[in-house]
């Protein structure tokens, strides 16, 4: 049996995944997550004197707390399995991926361990998120230039 | 000198046939929380209800599933670890750290071994060979594996968001433990069939039972012909790990090939868990096929329930830099026929 025949043979006994209900559970929890940072945002502005822009960096730092709580509680996983990228994408899903790799190396030590593999997974978010910005603010600017005003 | 056809033990390339009384004279296995609320509970000889088995690290827990599952299998040989000749044992973390730590803290020499997940019958296949030469009085064949070190091993971290496929697999956390000396009571050993390296171009590393069934139908075929002998000789045939997707596939494989596996075929990886457990498609990992064979079905063989039993161990050899470099997944599959009676 040649391996594309194997692998055309093999695909009829894959499970099939539900994508609508994937998308729905996406979806939902991904905008209670949202609606979740519009109450603490709501919060932040009308308890403390925080303004619309103001209250981003607060509001984005007790969501970081709950998801790296949650990942330390070992129930954000579950979150994941469930919901797909609607927990991934959100900036909860950022610090769940820096938080469970940081746990995962602890036992290896604070600096080579912690300190080298905390950022294994969000690196790449990191790193492709500059050189988008980079390159959508070069653009902003050469438009500027062509077109002033 | 001509060599005797009947006795001799090289039935082919791939299959050994065992000619003096080697025997599995005692197992062992030791497990962690999930697989000891498994439906195979009560075959296991210790279990813990914490994943780190009372060790700082999980890589100190699976070191001490091992020597556990290694010291209570040499205690129920009536043996002590001086009388052990050598241990042959292998796991999935790098450099095989889980066997050499064991074997330093228990005090035996050492035969690391790799076979990915077909490790437990790699290894007892070849103690079964170097006992009937003569090399050794007895071998203690082991593996382990552990759901946490492999996560870390092979994928993400343990606690990462991420969706698995449902053909994804939950690896075991346990260790398995066999001596294998002459003559006792135990089930002997009876041929071994070292199997081929078979890729069949398949890449999903969340996919494992599709690119294992084809080296398992590959070694289970030379099996049958090497030794004469048909499904239906055997009481029990099973494979180590191909869960719910690779074992259907292996079952039409081997039925295109003209052996009905109906009623003597099952999986150690549909074994080990129960399907409300959320294992995705079922078990792997060394310790799948070695806590079944060693527990469940040493019991089984050992009341006289099952007479011939076939383990036909399955290891995907990938390794991360592998997938991540596009590569796609090499199999293997090694089997080991058992039978019992005195």
């Amino acid at each position: 049996m040649t391996k594309a025949l194997y692998q055309q043979h093999a695909a009829k006994y894959q499970p099939q995944r539900n994508v609508l209900l994937n998308s729905w559970r996406a979806f939902w929890v991904g905008g209670t997550i949202c609606l979740l940072g519009q109450v603490i945002q709501k919060f932040y502005m009308s308890v403390f004197d925080f303004t619309d822009k103001t209250a981003g960096n607060p509001t984005v730092a007790t969501l970081i707390f709950i998801s790296v709580l949650l990942t330390g509680f070992g129930v954000y996983d579950n979150i994941g399995q469930y919901a797909g990228a609607g927990s991934a994408v959100p900036v909860t899903g950022f610090a769940n991926s820096i938080a469970s790799a940081a746990i995962e190396h602890r036992s290896e030590g604070y600096v080579l361990g912690v300190g080298g593999n905390m950022f294994k997974l969000a690196g790449s978010v990191i790193v492709f998120g500059v050189v988008a910005a980079f390159v959508a603010a070069l653009i902003k600017t050469l438009m500027r230039m062509i077109w002033p005003g | 000198m001509s060599v005797d056809l009947m006795t001799a033990p090289r039935l082919s390339r791939q299959t050994w046939k065992f000619t003096s009384d080697v025997r599995i004279q005692s197992s062992a296995t030791a497990v962690g929380p999930k697989e000891a609320q498994g439906p195979l509970k009560d075959t296991y000889d210790k279990t813990y209800d914490d994943m780190y088995a009372g060790r700082d690290s999980w890589e100190a827990a699976e070191q001490r599933l091992m020597e556990d599952a290694i010291s209570i299998a040499i205690a129920k040989a009536g043996l002590t670890a001086d009388q052990v000749d050598l241990i042959m044992a292998g796991d999935l973390l790098n450099q095989n750290i889980t066997a050499t730590f064991t074997a330093e803290s228990i005090g035996i020499p050492l035969m690391g071994m790799y076979g990915a997940c077909s490790t437990s019958m790699l290894t007892l296949a070849n103690a079964a060979a170097l006992v009937n030469a003569g090399y050794a009085n007895s071998i203690v064949a082991a593996c382990s594996s552990h759901n946490a070190t492999a996560e870390k091993q092979y994928r993400y971290p343990t606690e990462y968001g991420g969706q698995k496929p449902p053909s994804a697999q939950w690896t075991v956390t346990g260790a398995g433990a066999a001596v294998v000396g002459q003559g006792g009571t135990g089930p002997r050993i009876t041929y071994a069939t070292m199997g081929k390296v078979v890729d069949m171009g398949v890449k999903d590393p969340f996919d494992m039972g599709t690119a294992m069934a084809p080296a398992a139908v590959s070694t289970l075929l030379a099996h049958f012909r090497d030794c004469g002998r048909t499904p239906q000789d055997y009481d029990l045939i099973v494979t180590g790990d191909l869960a719910a997707i690779g074992y259907p596939i292996a079952k039409a494989m081997l039925a295109k090939e003209g052996y009905d596996m109906d009623q003597v075929y099952n999986d150690c990886g549909l074994m080990v868990y129960s399907p409300d457990q959320d294992v995705f498609a079922g078990a792997s990992g060394c310790a799948s096929s070695a806590v079944v064979t060693y527990g469940y079905i040493m019991e089984q063989m050992s009341q006289g329930k099952l007479q011939k039993v076939l383990v036909c161990a399955t290891g995907a050899l990938l390794s991360p830099v592998s997938y991540q470099q596009g590569k796609s997944i090499p199999c293997i599959a090694h089997a080991v026929a058992l039978e019992g009676g005195v």
